[in-house]
């Protein structure tokens, strides 16, 4: 398909998962910047040292968009520890690859949920 | 017939079709090669086969097709025929109008005048002479991406061997004050270049109005075919040759002609000059789309509202970003463009968009419809009523839509 993207990226591009703000999150990231063209912001709900709830928004590219959905999916029910351990190239290999111009670019999703993370950490001072 | 036979196996091979209507709104990319040209084309490959150079009865056929062809390429821009080079397409005739002349011309001077939105193939040859020890005036653009005549003249030194100025963008369709820079060129006796490649077959042109001493034309945008060329270079304007060899092309040139190609360009320039009243169709189909899109909410016209193609649409919507629109579009069965970073190679955002003082985010979020022969107003009806939706959702997912 268009610009090589996997079937996988276009199934998640085409019917994004958990889009949308979530109004009392425990943690947002925000990461990327619109000048380059990609912006994700990563919003999570925390319950007993997991991730209840996972739900993005995101301005960029079909790359972007997917991996942004595939990271919501992998990391709802998650320990913290582990979806820290969630890399860029687990949430690649998860799409069946990226084309590698946009493993760089678009490949934010996994910084996001760091952030998110990290930043539910300094609100309820545990870092 | 053989072709006939290929064309139904092909048409018979398992390859996955949606069921959704496909309609092609890029023709500023390439076009579809019309039937009566590939028609034309056809005997050139197997049974006149010849070489042109040849003197015996299949040679002196080939030439005597390719010279006709030549004749119909120059009649479409009003040239003599000795006056069109064939090239391998319109990258390498923007590389030997520049390049020709700057090593020809190297002696009298070392600067040359471009605009900054360009296309690459322009753009990244002046880059190449830069590194080569040239001087290079970018000129910028106003914010509908018109050059400014007066700005040409003030950047004239004793030193300018060439101007070279596009006719329309590619991208934004904008049509440039050709015949006031040629004017300028001629009273200062520059050479004068310009790149008609999304021009030509679209708009009636003469190159003595438009006063320009060499212009590069595309096969593959007028409904021929790919890799095939031309550079009209009026008489008496030098040029350093690029492709050394036998001495083909008025040893400007050499190599073998591209004789089936050069056949179907002759062909391609016939039809588009007897078609050029088209455009007024076309024109109508462009408004009609650019009104229907520019409903959505947040949406804006890139380019001039007046001297535009009459093929080209460019707009662009705030919040969302190209690619994702393209990738939706082609979901509803609608090949478009954006000038978005996402989908370059470069991951740049389109030059053109950020010199008429398009912000990034603003770049990321356009989008290009070139509208062809092939499209309807029922297409256009069609696309209006499909991106409102794409918008919206692209919008409900973005961060920056409040």
């Amino acid at each position: 398909m268009t610009d090589g993207y996997s079937e996988k990226v276009m199934e998640h591009f085409a019917n994004p998962r958990n889009v949308g703000e979530i109004k009392d999150a425990d943690g947002i990231g925000k990461v990327g910047n619109p000048t380059c063209g990609d912006l994700m912001w990563i919003y999570i709900k925390v319950k007993d040292n997991r991730l209840e709830d996972v739900k993005f928004k995101t301005f960029g590219c079909g790359a972007a968009i997917a991996t942004s959905s595939m990271i919501t999916e992998m990391a709802k029910g998650m320990t913290l520890e582990d979806a820290l351990k969630i890399t860029r190239n687990d949430v690649a290999e998860a799409l069946e690859g990226l084309p590698p111009i946009k493993m760089h670019c678009s490949n934010l999703a996994a910084d996001g949920l760091h952030a998110a993370i990290k930043d539910y950490l300094e609100r309820t001072g545990k870092k | 017939m053989a072709f006939d036979a290929i064309v139904k196996y092909i048409l018979n091979l398992d390859i996955p079709r949606t069921m959704t209507r496909q309609i092609y709104m890029d023709h500023s990319s390439t076009t579809p090669v019309d039937a009566a040209v590939a028609e034309a084309m056809l005997p050139y490959f197997s049974d006149r086969f010849g070489n042109p150079s040849s003197l015996y009865t299949i040679g002196r056929e080939a030439r005597r097709a390719m010279e006709d062809a030549r004749a119909n390429v120059a009649d479409l821009i009003g040239a003599k025929k000795e006056e069109i080079i064939f090239t391998g397409g319109g990258t390498e005739s923007d590389n030997l109008a520049i390049k020709g002349s700057a090593y020809r011309n190297r002696k009298k001077g070392d600067h040359i005048i471009t605009s900054s939105i360009e296309h690459h193939a322009v753009l990244h040859t002046c880059k190449y002479l830069e590194s080569q020890g040239f001087n290079i005036t970018y000129l910028p653009v106003n914010k509908e991406g018109l050059v400014n005549p007066v700005d040409v003249e003030t950047a004239i030194t004793s030193k300018t061997i060439l101007i070279t100025i596009m006719h329309a963008n590619h991208e934004i369709g904008t049509i440039q004050p050709i015949e006031e820079i040629g004017k300028l060129a001629k009273e200062k006796d520059i050479p004068f270049h310009t790149d008609a490649i999304q021009s030509a077959g679209n708009l009636p042109l003469n190159v003595d109005t438009l006063g320009v001493s060499l212009l590069s034309m595309s096969a593959h945008k007028m409904y021929g075919p790919k890799g095939v060329g031309a550079l009209y270079v009026r008489k008496g304007t030098g040029l350093e040759p690029l492709i050394h060899g036998g001495g083909h092309e008025r040893d400007i040139r050499s190599g073998t002609e591209n004789v089936p190609g050069i056949v179907g360009f002759g062909k391609a320039a016939r039809l588009a000059k007897e078609r050029l009243p088209e455009a007024a169709e076309i024109t109508k189909l462009r408004e009609s789309l650019i009104k229907g899109v520019l409903e959505i909410k947040d949406s804006f016209l890139n380019g001039h509202p007046v001297k535009r193609l009459p093929n080209n649409v460019n707009v662009r919507f705030s919040f969302i970003e190209g690619e994702s629109m393209i990738l939706n579009l082609d979901m509803k069965g609608v090949a478009a463009s954006t000038g978005s970073a996402c989908s370059s190679k470069s991951l740049e955002p389109s030059h053109i968009l950020l010199a008429t003082g398009l912000r990034h985010e603003e770049a990321h979020g356009s989008l290009r419809f070139t509208l062809g022969r092939g499209n309807t107003q029922e297409d256009v009806d069609y696309v209006v009523s499909e991106l409102p939706e794409i918008v919206n959702k692209l919008r409900m997912i973005s961060p920056l839509a409040r």
